[in-house]
Parts: C-alpha cells; structure tokens; sequence
C-alpha cells in the first residue's frame, strides 16, 4: 500500500527526520494561502498522486512569485499527470503540496528496502542523489552501497556512520546523516514498510540535511496492525473495480485484451493468461478467485469481469483443491441468471467434486464450451473470440 | 526415499482444532499419513479427532515423537508459531498460512539461523508424498507415486502440471509449493539440492513466476551439480511490470524479473524451458526420452 509525499513527510516529522516546511492543499485557493503562512521568498508546488517521476512529467513546479503558486496550483489540481509510471491516460491530481523552496548545495540518495536476494531490510544510499537509483545501480554500481540489516540487533549505529562516509560526508555531516538513516530505519520498522526513499536528501546553505522527497510503501499483510498506516489508504489512486474485487476478497487486475479470464491460484491465473496469449489472444485481466470460492463470490468475479466492455469471451479455468467444483458451478449457473451475458463462455473444471460440477452445469441447460484440458479452454477461448464457437 | 517427508514422518498440526486444519488433517490422514496429534494452546489434554491435543509444540514433540509441523495459524500468529516449532525440534515446518507480515517472516528466518530446520512457505499449498505423507491442502488424489520430483510456487499451477504427467503415466516423488511470499522460508535451490541427492527422483520439474532470482540461482546450481534434467516453466509472461500478481513476491521490479527474461536464463543454464503452460507434461516426458537415448 502506498501513501502521498505529503502524509510520508508527516510521517517522518513524527520520527525526527527533517523535512521542509509545508502544506497540503486541495484548492488553488489554498495552495495560495500555504504559500503565504510559509513566508520565504519562493516556493515548490508539487502534484500528489501515488506515481513517480513527477518532476520530469511537470507536475513539481517552482514559483518566485505568490501569484506563481495559485497559477501553478490551478494548473495541476484537476489535471492528469502523465509520468513513466502513470501509464498513457496518466493519473488525476487531486491535492498539492506547497513547500518552501530550499537553497540546496548537494543531494544524496537513501533508501530502505526489503531485499529479496538476502531476505533482510538493507539500507541503500549513493552520492547520486535526484536521480532514478535503478538506473545508477544498472550503469555505476560503485555508486551505490548497499548495508543489511540483522533483524537480531537492527541498524546499527557503526553501520549508519560507515555509509554516511561512504557516500563522501565528512566531518559533523557524518553524524547527522548517520541520525536520518537510524530514523528512518526505526519508521521502516515500526511501521511494516516494505520500500522507504528519501531522493533526494539534500543539504542546504546553511548545513543542514533535509527529506526534499519521501515515498514509502507498506506491507499490505501487516495493516491489521497499522491501522493509522491503514487510514490514509487513498482509493482515488486505486482502480475502482480493483478496490471493489478486493472488497470480495477477489484479486483483480484489469489488462487491455479481450478475454475475460476468471481463475483461481495466482500461479495458474498467469499461466492462464499466458496460454491465452500463446494461443493467439490476449487477456483482458488477471483475477484470482483464491481458495474456498463461494457461489456468492464466483458471481462476483463473474460480474466484474464482464463490466469491462472489451471482454467478447469469459473463460473460467479452475482447478479445484481446497475449492469445489460443485460451488463453482453453482456460481455460474447464478451469474448467468442474475446477469445479462452475451459473450461465449468456456469452462474448464478439475479436480475436488468434478463430476458434482458438471452435472450442475449440465442439468442447468445453461449454454457453455465445455473443455477438457488448459489447453483446449485457451484454445476454445481464443476461437470463440473470432466468432468460431461451437 | 522422497525429500522433507515420508510414511515415516510423524505429523503435527499447529492451531489443530481450527476448521480448516481439522478437515485437512482428517485428508491427510485418509491418505495415509501419520498425524500424531495437534497444537492448539489452552487446549491441551483434549482430544480432537481422536487424536491429542498440546499446549505447547514441545509437549507435543517429547510426546509423539513429531518432527514435521503443518500451521494453521492466523497471520498475526504465524511467526510465533514457527518459532516455536523451530524452538520445539521440529525438522520440516509446513506453513499453509496466507497474508503474512513480510517483517514478521524476516525475523523468522534470522531465528532459524544454527537450527536443522526446514520451513516451507508460507501461503503454500504444502507438500506432497504419494500415498505416503500429504502436509498440505492439495487434492491428494492426483498425485500418483512416481519419480518426477516437483517444486513450484503456485499450488493450483502445479496440479495442473501433476495432472497433465499423470496422464501421461508420469509420477510424483515428492512435489512441493514453497508459496508466493517474497521472503520464504525455503527457496527453490534447498530443494533442488535435495532432488539432485535422492535415489528415488529421476527428473526435477522446476514452475517458478516473475519477480526475485530464485528460478536461476536453482538453475545455475543445477547446470554444474546435478545429473538429473530439470525442466523449467515461469508464469506471468503476460504479466503488466510493477504489478502485484495476486502472490506478493509476484512483482515485475526491473528487466531480469519478467518471464521472458527468466525463461531465457534458464534455457541459458540447459533447462528444458516449457513455454506453454499446457505442455509441461509433455515437455516432461521428451526430456526423459531424451536421457535414455543419451544414456
């Protein structure tokens, strides 16, 4: 789960890690008046959605003058911020952020991640900081130190101090930067982070460090127990039919091909998807209907799949374990008579209750492809898909 | 002889009195497996189909003799649960548990350091023995004696690729989901390690997905240790980058993530690379035709 810039730097003031001056506004209106209570002599307005590569797609803004940052404001709330990480139709700006602007004399990079390699939290930081680290990684991996964390005994002082060398600090630099990394750390950790960046820390005119950015992403098995982490969720920044599957314990992700695919078990539901484009066809989402699938819930699924407009063939391919192909069944047999469906559909059952299912399916007079094998359903699918059904 | 678990291996469930670890350890035991008994604290001294209840994992070790653990327990409460079956002596922990925190299981594996232990999962669909020890949630049915050795991360991907060499008369040593979770208790390459030295397993069947590096460092261990073919599948070629594909560690984070890329390192490393789901186990049976001829 991810947050804005400005609910990370909230959050970082709470944990003593230095930020600018700022505040969040809806309006261009208030955008203004955050400038005026800032006072200084110019200003940052920064559009707030959840994607990076903000500054390079316009949506972070500089402003000598107050009537600068009503305009700019005006120009970003409202509009949609195409960045390398947006997609094409870009993301809608509904708030900004306006901060003071800093004299800044250098900019590092930090950052706290899971590292999957090694299974523990490492600390990452480079001298290279305001720029995409992944691509400083790719092209100058001596650019980057990477410090593991033992989970036995957390960060350590010694561990913060060598990095803050490392990255060319010096004297009392070492110290305050070591403060930030150990701080960051203790947020990381309390709050069930997955990924916290700080690009770029910067130090100013006058010595000191500051967070000019902040992202973090949290882990979304741990917000039973983070519930404040849990409040500032911002489902605006969320596909709504993905935060309504989620709502039926559903996981959905809308693509942009033509069948509807319905599938229980991440590991099959991208096989599935896979097959289907191998076959000559192109899947218009991901859905994992996940274990225990309930008549109610393959209704659902059923329903949220064929709102999307671009599906012409809704195919179901589920291999029942801890599922049941009776339930199943009864999901279609329920979907089809609760809703108006025009497309093909093809089934593909197997496993626990098997034959339970397809007498429901078959007693129900309900018309469907029938198929065998993955094979045949992403085959029969794709078919169908040029009309070909039968 | 099998790898983790086997006729001999004696069972235990942890959260034992819940609904889902009662059905399951009554499949289990249906299929032959022994269950000695379960761990449900507050409970102990009941009995709970027809078998004991403990306190605690180390009652329930000193007591039965268990060495093989399958957890039942809420997320909240994983992480203690495995250290108290690591704690506890237990040999192979089985953790069908989904949704737990990332940190929680970090933590895990740093306790697990200097213990004999093998966690498998979590949100795993277990593993499997035919007819011999099922610790797990699959449907048991399918999986026939025989000596192809399996590891996936999906379960449900891996009974399709169960059922497609059962048809083709091809059998199961041991098959194994080490679930979707980013930081899991056990990696592909332990288990191919442990594949490579078993007598019993001819072929090691390989279904990993985007996201981590774990297929081919597997792989790379494989080309240079193991004189079995190993035959390889990544799901998600279709996948959409930094887009979490229902399993966590599903994620497509840079160029060496994605399907295609792993499929192409694999191939690389002399893995039969299946690039169709529904081939597997076809693929599976040329590549043992294919050792005969050179054997």
């Amino acid at each position: 789960m991810n947050i804005h810039e400005y609910q990370t730097k909230d959050l970082f003031r709470h944990y003593k890690i230095p930020v600018p001056e700022g505040r969040m506004a809806h309006s261009a209106n208030k955008a203004l008046t955050a400038a005026e209570q800032l006072g200084g002599e110019g200003w940052v307005v920064k559009a707030q959605i959840h994607a990076g590569g903000r500054g390079k797609a316009g949506g972070v803004l500089l402003a000598k003058q107050l009537d600068e940052v009503r305009e700019h404001a005006e120009k970003l709330i409202g509009s949609h911020l195409v960045t390398k990480q947006t997609g094409e139709q870009g993301r809608m700006v509904n708030r900004v952020l306006v901060e003071q602007m800093q004299d800044i004399k250098a900019e590092y990079y930090l950052g706290l991640v899971i590292n999957r390699a090694n299974q523990r939290i490492t600390l990452i930081a480079s001298a290279a900081g305001g720029m995409d680290i992944e691509e400083v990684a790719a092209k100058s991996p001596d650019k980057v130190i990477n410090e593991v964390v033992d989970p036995a005994v957390g960060l350590q002082d010694f561990q913060c101090r060598k990095v803050a060398a490392g990255i060319g600090l010096s004297g009392k630099q070492i110290n305050m930067a070591a403060r930030i990394m150990k701080r960051l750390y203790r947020c990381f950790r309390d709050k069930d982070a997955l990924m916290a960046e700080i690009n770029p820390l910067v130090t100013t005119g006058d010595g000191q460090f500051l967070a000019l950015d902040a992202k973090m992403s949290f882990d979304g098995n741990a917000l039973f127990r983070q519930p404040e982490i849990a409040d500032q969720r911002d489902f605006d920044e969320e596909d709504p039919k993905e935060v309504e599957a989620s709502g039926h314990d559903l996981n959905y992700i809308a693509l942009d091909g033509s069948v509807g695919c319905i599938v229980n078990g991440a590991g099959l539901a991208m096989a599935t998807m896979d097959a289907i484009s191998l076959y000559g066809g192109r899947p218009a989402n991901f859905l994992d209907v996940g274990g225990g699938a309930s008549p109610e819930k393959i209704a659902n699924a059923f329903r949220i799949v064929l709102e999307d407009p671009n599906v012409k063939v809704l195919m179901l391919n589920i291999y029942a374990g801890i599922n049941r192909c009776d339930w199943i069944a009864e999901g279609i047999v329920k979907a089809v008579s609760d809703l108006e469906v025009n497309v093909p559909i093809v089934v593909r059952l197997a496993g626990t209750n098997l034959e339970e299912g397809r007498k429901i399916l078959a007693d129900s007079g309900l018309q469907y492809i029938h198929a065998d094998r993955l094979s045949d359903a992403a085959e029969k699918s794709v078919k169908a898909l040029a009309g070909g059904a039968a | 002889m099998s790898i983790l678990v086997n006729k001999d291996s004696k069972v235990i469930f942890q959260g034992f009195t819940g609904q889902h670890a009662t059905f399951h350890a009554q499949e289990a035991i249906r299929m032959g497996t022994q269950v000695v008994g379960g761990v449900t604290p507050g409970k102990g001294g009941q009995t709970h189909i027809d078998r004991p209840v403990f306190d605690t994992v180390k009652d329930a070790v000193e007591q039965t003799g268990a060495d093989v653990s399958v957890v039942f327990v809420p997320p909240a409460f994983t992480a203690d649960a495995v250290m108290e079956a690591i704690d506890g002596g237990i040999k192979v922990i089985v953790v069908i548990t989904d949704g737990v925190p990332v940190q929680d299981m970090v933590r895990v594996k740093r306790y697990l350091i200097g213990h004999d232990t093998i966690i498998i999962g979590p949100n795993t669909a277990g593993v499997i023995t035919p007819e011999a020890c099922k610790v797990g949630i699959m449907p048991a049915h399918i999986y026939v004696p025989g000596r192809i050795g399996v590891v996936s991360r999906s379960g449900t991907l891996n009974y399709e690729a169960v059922e497609q060499m059962s048809e083709l008369g091809l059998g199961i040593s041991t098959s194994i989901s080490i679930g979707g979770d980013p930081v899991n208790g056990c990696d592909f390459l332990t288990l191919m390690k442990q594949f490579a030295e078993d007598d019993e397993t001819d072929a090691v069947l390989m279904i990993g997905e985007i996201g981590g590096s774990q297929e081919v460092e597997a792989a790379t261990w494989a080309r240079d240790h193991m004189d079995k073919p190993l035959i390889g599948f990544i799901a998600g070629a279709t996948a959409p980058p930094g887009r979490t594909m229902g399993h966590a560690g599903a994620i497509i984070s840079g160029e060496d993530d994605t399907a295609q890329a792993k499929m192409k390192r694999l191939a690389e490393l002399d893995v039969h690379v299946v690039q169709n789901a529904a081939e597997i186990g076809r693929t599976v049976q040329q590549s043992l035709e294919r050792q005969e001829c050179v054997a």
